[in-house]
């Protein structure tokens, strides 16, 4: 079985989130780089587990340039066996899910792995774009993933609850919290993980449909009115009277 | 040329979602010189509401059974019907069949992609529209060029008001290919608000020290008609159920009122949660981060804090 996990790099969850004066650019200073969580607690362990239990082979594809090796090795560490990068700046979900469905429609694969967002742009593109292009169904927000003779069960996470449903391979699913457990990689399989295979190829062509102008912070909060903790009417008077909101 | 707004439901009632994305619809369309079409996808009951709040006309396909979400038969068809009708701006809910669906029918269409869109565009010139990220830390602005767009619309983002447009509905004559998946069991925690839907929260943290205290959160939330959430330690411990967990790796929610209790606002829970419209922050340490980014603090023993809350609340829903 042929199981493909997309991976993406992202500020860490504690960075500090700065732009450039102009608004135009992330401001990386001092910002530490890593896996997309989701990428990594979920799609890439449970397709380890995957692996583990069945058989087969796991394969991580991320697109960025030499500065993302230090991830790519950590996901070989935590057990995938062989990594490609695309070469490139990872410029729009689009440009990024293009290079993946050309990889796997050149290189076929059971199951192609996604986290359920990226924690920078939250927005849960590259996973429907490259099952649409491949024409296979996806499975999103999935907490659950096991094989069922020849056909595969998982729970999707929908608002409210969860949804059970069987599918066949070829298919795409983003993995969210639940679908497996955080897994350090020892010192063993980080040595070993330089020794497996890293291939770099360059990026196919995509014609960019959106761009981004202009990035900046939210406006704060004005400060904190502090109520005594002996009279709560007073708060409620406010949150129905003044905010309105009950 | 048109607006198209695909109006989830979820077991026959349409969604509260998508009131807000047809809502949305109409006034982008208002803007554009158009009409905001709306679409539906199985048997609908309240499904002639969407003209209420913005649609001229509703279309719904399969309309005689219950039809289970699968992002590449729905992208098909909605793709299908968007061309049919020269929809120039899809509208979707920024929820999980929307966020499946607007990737696939992004690539379908050839179009431009923005998700997550917390404001009308401004069409004034070009077509430039706000979302939001990094969990709400940062907002960013984009210019679509495409012919075709695609935006799916962040909850609570706008409140859907009454306009009575035609609403009109029709069924479509667009046809559902078979689905690869099968839907095995559905499972959702009945009688409560869905916390992305929510618009109160009552949240708990590890300051609760036990899951056998939450009764007290849990009566709060019932007399406020408030969705429970928690923070991401006590979801970790079991403490409460998965699905309640907001911050940056659980839920992101934006409710008009979100009271925090006994949760110190660790930089990963806020990013889930600082979009709400209202924050009451209630820790009997007054050093808590989470007083920072709070619009009201209460610093006290919330074993005496919320109990009382929860008679001042009862006392002025009676009066």
């Amino acid at each position: 079985m042929k199981l493909l996990v997309c991976i993406s790099r992202t500020p860490e969850t504690t960075a500090k989130i700065s732009f450039t004066e102009d608004g135009k650019q992330f401001n990386s200073d001092g910002v530490q780089y890593i896996m997309n969580p989701y990428d990594e607690w979920y799609a890439l362990v449970r397709a380890v587990e995957f692996k583990e239990q069945n058989g087969g082979e796991v394969t991580v594809i991320h697109v960025g340039e030499s500065s993302s090796d230090i991830i790519i090795r950590k996901a070989l560490s935590i057990g995938a066996d062989k990594a490609v990068r695309v070469n490139a700046n990872p410029s729009s979900s689009l440009f990024v899910a293009k290079q993946i469905a050309n990889y796997a429609s050149e290189n076929p694969q059971d199951i192609i792995f996604f986290g359920k967002e990226t924690i920078d742009y939250n927005g849960s593109e590259i996973g429907p774009m490259v099952t649409e292009m491949l024409d296979i169904p996806y499975i999103s927000f999935a907490s659950k993933l096991d094989k069922d003779g020849d056909a595969f069960l998982c729970e999707r996470d929908i608002e409210g609850g969860v949804q059970a449903l069987k599918v066949n391979a070829p298919f795409g699913i983003s993995a969210a919290k639940g679908m497996a457990e955080q897994r350090i990689p020892n010192m063993k399989a980080i040595m070993m993980s330089k020794r497996k295979p890293l291939e770099v190829v360059e990026p196919v062509e995509v014609e960019a449909k959106v761009s981004i102008d202009q990035y900046e912070l939210p406006a704060g909060k004005s400060g904190v009115k502090l109520i005594d903790p002996e009279n709560m009417d007073e708060l409620v008077q406010l949150l129905k009277d003044v905010e309105k909101v009950l | 040329m048109s607006v198209l707004v695909f109006a989830e439901n979820f077991k026959g009632t349409v969604k509260k979602s998508a009131f807000e994305a047809v809502h949305y619809g109409h006034k982008l369309a208002a803007e554009m010189g158009t009409d905001c079409h709306a679409i539906t996808v199985g048997s609908v009951s309240n499904v002639s509401d969407l003209g209420k709040y913005g649609a001229s006309k509703i279309h719904q396909i399969a309309s005689a059974s219950t039809v289970d979400f699968d992002s590449q038969q729905f992208s098909k068809a909605i793709g299908t019907f968007a061309k049919n009708i020269g929809a120039k701006v899809i509208i979707l809910s920024h929820s999980s069949q929307g966020k499946s669906l607007a990737g696939r029918l992004a690539i379908r269409l050839d179009a431009g992609l923005v998700t997550a869109v917390n404001q009308l565009p401004d069409v004034s010139d070009g077509f430039k529209v706000t979302k939001s990220l990094f969990s709400g830390k940062a907002i960013s602005t984009y210019s679509m060029d495409s012919e075709v767009k695609v935006l799916s619309l962040i909850g609570n983002a706008l409140a859907p008001e009454v306009v009575n447009a035609a609403g009109e509905v029709v069924p479509s004559d667009i046809e559902l290919e078979a689905s690869k998946l099968t839907v095995v069991e559905t499972k959702t925690v009945e009688g409560t608000v869905p916390l992305p839907e929510a618009e109160l929260v009552v949240s708990a943290g590890r300051g609760m020290k036990d899951p056998g205290n939450w009764g007290i959160i849990e009566e709060l939330a019932e007399t406020m008609g408030a969705t429970t959430a928690c923070s991401r330690p006590v979801a970790d411990a079991d403490w409460r159920p998965h699905h309640e967990h907001v911050g940056q790796t659980g839920v992101a929610i934006r409710p008009n009122l979100y009271i925090a209790i006994g949760i110190s606002g660790a930089i990963q829970h806020l990013a889930g949660v600082n979009n709400s419209k209202v924050i009451v922050v209630i820790n009997k340490d007054p050093e808590a981060p989470f007083f920072k980014a709070a619009d009201y603090g209460v610093v006290g023993d919330l074993f005496d804090v919320v109990p009382r809350l929860n008679e001042a609340i009862k006392k002025a829903k009676a009066g």
